[in-house]
């Protein structure tokens, strides 16, 4: 007995194999490489099958966890996706990009005196097994109810609340702006961290489902929200993320070879700029680069530029290690492929060259004051100490906001003062009747997994509406 | 979806017109609005102006100079393919409202996305006075059209070749200082906007131009076309594309136009040689 369980602690968490730090710096293919099936096992084996799971509590989603790793500890594969897609419907998305530390690994009790169940890694593992392996057999299908919904935007949220009530048996379309489906899985985030052709299988499966699918329609200028109903429509959900730019508001910003993260990396991910001239797209090689911010968006940017080429990219960011709200892996890979992190540094303004290309940034030097709204130690400037950096590329990821072409253009859809759409946070419901709304659009930029969260809400609701009304 | 109706070649085969199949497009176009077309998998999102947009029969029409890769590309579409992506109605509409005398100056290209935003003008009661140029005869490009569209129609070429000869401006000039003119609206190359600008701007008379910077979504989310307007950030692709003339800081956005011109290059001559393969 006792014997055993001393076995039990010794397995230590498995690491995922991935590509080499020096290799993977210059090509796009996904830098974890994915468990074996043994792998995978041993991994399962560590959970230690907690009576009161805190990892399920850490889930935004509340996905039994202990069940789908006792599971795969089984080698019940398939029935460990299923148990997997009873509450989350993109598990090889969010196995990849959920920031596990915060949520379910965080809490996990082996956390505590070691290193937590690698819960994400396992959530990948079943997900990309069933997608390269399974029979790709649909799950059971409500009658059809006759009740059409009209869903704005093809982000996990949208996709989120197109699967869910495709099955209960409703009538969906999925209205998308861009000329592919996916929202920032596509865009925003890159090939080497979220492989382009998982995201394009899980639409396909939602289209075998039956959800319809419009590309290039961009909802306020092609079609109005109320238009939709004036077609039939029986309810609206708007998904539309945060899709505006922030930049920094500095001299010298228009300089070219300056570029806010969406579009740098909508080029290189939508547009397939890192493919040029194959694709059409161009995108600005940087060989001396700096990126602003410290979140997913910064490293996904800086460690896009390095695999275009660049010699020096530099992290700059106004407070310290600890603010930097990126998940931890993403930190780890950036540093391991060279990325260089400028701390407590804050850009004053852009110089350029006469050709109004830039050539470098004046830049001050901060300490951390009093916490600030946000809790975290507000970035003070230190007098005196301004000091220059080169650069040929400079890309701007301190933020989104909330794009107003559709939501200003909709009567009766009330906004908070920084344009995000009111929403119930339990229902999804706004102020406009049939209409819901969540993800980014509603709560700013946050995470894939809690626009989930919120389009599972929102499709229980407008179920609910749709079979019993408002 | 987006099939080409129609093709006819203008200017010496360096203007190619499409008529495409959109009907949902043509039935919310309004003049001064633009779409962004890629012609297949691994093109670039390009936008163009409509010329035209037809409700009944949804058509929209699209007339681009052929200058790079993309709009070479898109010549080489024949009536019947397609394209496999049109997005819009972008952009804001022009305000069309009686105002009096107005005078349309349209140069190059830029006749063509002149010419809806003059039909307007006039369709809503003004006096519309309309310059058109380009370099030499050859290159002019709808006449007919512009004249139908106004009152009163000026055309000029730079070598001479055929009406006035000169620039638009030297024009633009004549008539602001004959009558009482309201409103400018000016489109085509950014130099020619500019001049155009400072030309009214002794006059006091509001202008309007038509910015082309660079884009890639045409909706608000990537800030690529930013234009600097009384030292304000624009997005000319939801702003814009039209602006008060006197505020753009042109310079800006001539050097911003210039943002891939080594990429640009590249593309084109890697094109040219694969067509001459073919
Ligand atoms: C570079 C980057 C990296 C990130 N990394 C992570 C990560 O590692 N982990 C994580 O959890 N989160 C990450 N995030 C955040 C996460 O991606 C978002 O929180 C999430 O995608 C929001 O989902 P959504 O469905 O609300 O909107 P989005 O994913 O933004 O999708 C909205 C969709 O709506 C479309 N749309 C917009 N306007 C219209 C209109 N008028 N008509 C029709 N369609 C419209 C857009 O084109 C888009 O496709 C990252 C974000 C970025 C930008
Ligand atoms: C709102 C708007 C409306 C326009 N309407 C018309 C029109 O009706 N007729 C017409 O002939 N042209 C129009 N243009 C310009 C047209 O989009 C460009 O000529 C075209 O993109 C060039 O592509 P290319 O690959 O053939 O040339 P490239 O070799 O890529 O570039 C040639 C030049 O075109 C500019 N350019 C390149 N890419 C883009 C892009 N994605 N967006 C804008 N400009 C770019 C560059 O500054 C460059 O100097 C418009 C542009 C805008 C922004
Ligand atoms: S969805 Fe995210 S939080 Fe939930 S178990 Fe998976 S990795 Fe953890
Ligand atoms: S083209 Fe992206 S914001 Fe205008």
């Amino acid at each position: 007995m006792a014997e055993k369980k001393v076995k039990k602690e010794k397995i230590p968490r498995q690491p995922m194999p991935e590509q080499e730090p020096d290799v993977r710096r210059r090509n796009f293919n996904e830098v974890p490489l994915g468990y074996s099936k043994e792998l995978a096992m041993k991994e399962a084996e560590r959970c230690i099958q907690c009576k009161k799971p805190t990892c399920i509590s850490g889930c935004p989603v509340s996905i039994d966890i202990p069940a789908f790793i006792k599971l795969i500890k089984e080698g019940e594969f398939t029935k460990s996706i299923r148990k997997l897609w009873e509450k989350n419907g993109l598990p090889a998305v969010c196995g990849r990009v959920c920031p596990q530390e915060d949520q379910c690994e965080g809490v996990c009790v082996l956390a505590k005196k070691g290193e937590p169940v690698a819960i994400g890694n396992l959530e990948r593992f079943v997900a990309d097994l069933e997608r390269e392996h399974g029979t790709g057999e649909l799950p059971p299908k409500a009658k059809p109810t006759g009740k059409r919904v009209a869903v704005v935007g093809s982000g996990p949220s949208g996709l989120t609340v197109a699967g869910d009530l495709t099955l209960k048996g409703h009538d969906v379309t999925i209205f998308e702006a861009f000329h592919k489906p996916g929202g920032v899985l596509v865009y925003g985030i890159p090939e080497f961290r979220l492989p382009k052709e998982i995201v394009f299988s899980e639409v396909n499966f939602l289209e075998r489902l039956g959800a319809k699918l419009e590309c290039n329609a961009v909802v306020g200028r092609i079609v109005s929200i109320d238009e939709l109903f004036e077609q039939g429509y029986d309810a609206v959900y708007v998904g539309v993320g945060a899709g505006l730019p922030r930049f920094m508001n500095i001299p010298g910003e228009n300089l070219i070879g300056i570029y806010s993260a969406n579009e740098y990396l909508t080029r290189s991910n939508l547009m397939k700029a890192y493919l040029f001239p194959e694709y059409d797209t161009p995108i600005a090689k940087g060989k001396n680069v700096a990126v602003f911010g410290a979140g997913n968006v910064a490293m996904d940017s800086a460690r896009t530029a390095m695999r275009l080429g660049a010699d020096v990219v530099r992290i700059v960011y106004r407070r310290s290690r600890e603010e930097m709200p990126a998940r931890a892996a993403e930190i780890h890979h950036a540093e391991e492929e060279g990325i260089e992190f400028y701390l407590l540094t804050a850009p004053t303004k852009f110089i350029g060259d006469e050709n109004g290309r830039v050539t470098g940034m004046e830049c001050l030097k901060m300490e951390l004051g009093e916490p600030d709204e946000s809790g975290r130690r507000r970035p003070v400037p230190i007098k005196g100490s301004e000091f220059q950096l080169e650069c040929d590329l400079a890309v701007i990821a301190v933020g989104a906001g909330a794009n107003p072409l559709l939501t200003q253009s909709t009567e009766g859809l009330e906004l908070n003062r920084w344009g995000y759409v009111i929403a119930d946070p339990e229902t999804g419901k706004t102020t406009k009747k049939g209409v819901w709304a969540g993800g980014d659009i509603v709560t700013g930029s946050a995470t894939v997994i809690l626009a989930m969260g919120a389009g599972r809400a929102a499709s229980d609701s407008i179920h609910q509406y749709l079979t019993w009304g408002w | 979806m987006f099939e080409i109706l129609k093709r006819q070649e203008m200017a010496d085969g360096t203007v190619v017109l499409n008529e495409i199949s959109a009907p949902l497009i043509a039935k919310k176009a309004k003049p001064g609005q633009f779409v962004i077309l890629k012609a297949n998998e691994t093109g670039e999102r390009i936008p163009l102006t409509m010329a035209e947009a037809d409700p009944k029969k949804g058509i929209i029409t699209i007339i681009y100079q052929i200058v790079g890769k993309s709009t070479a590309l898109f010549k080489s579409l024949q009536v019947g393919d397609k394209f496999q992506d049109v997005i819009g109605p972008l952009g804001k509409p022009t305000h069309l409202e009686k105002i009096g005398t107005v005078v349309c100056v349209g140069g190059g290209t830029g006749v063509a996305v002149m010419h809806p935003i003059t039909r307007g003008l006039k369709e809503v009661g003004n006096n519309v006075i309309a310059i058109i140029g380009a370099r030499t005869k050859d290159l002019l490009i709808l006449e007919d059209k512009m004249t139908a569209a106004s009152h009163e129609l000026h055309v000029c070429t730079d070598d001479g070749s055929y009406g006035h000869h000169g620039f638009v401006t030297d024009v633009l000039k004549e008539v602001l200082e004959k009558e009482d003119v309201k409103l400018v609206v000016g489109i085509g190359p950014v130099p020619m906007m500019k001049f155009v600008c400072k030309v009214t701007e002794q006059f006091k008379v509001k202008t309007l131009v038509s910015l082309n910077s660079i884009m890639v979504d045409g909706t608000g989310m990537c800030g690529c076309c930013r234009v600097s307007v009384g030292g304000k950030t624009q997005f000319a692709c939801v702003d814009g594309p039209e602006f008060d003339g006197h505020e753009v800081d042109f310079e800006e956005l001539m050097q911003r136009l210039q943002a891939y011109t080594a990429e640009e290059a590249a593309a084109y001559g890697k094109y040219k040689g694969e067509c001459k393969l073919a």
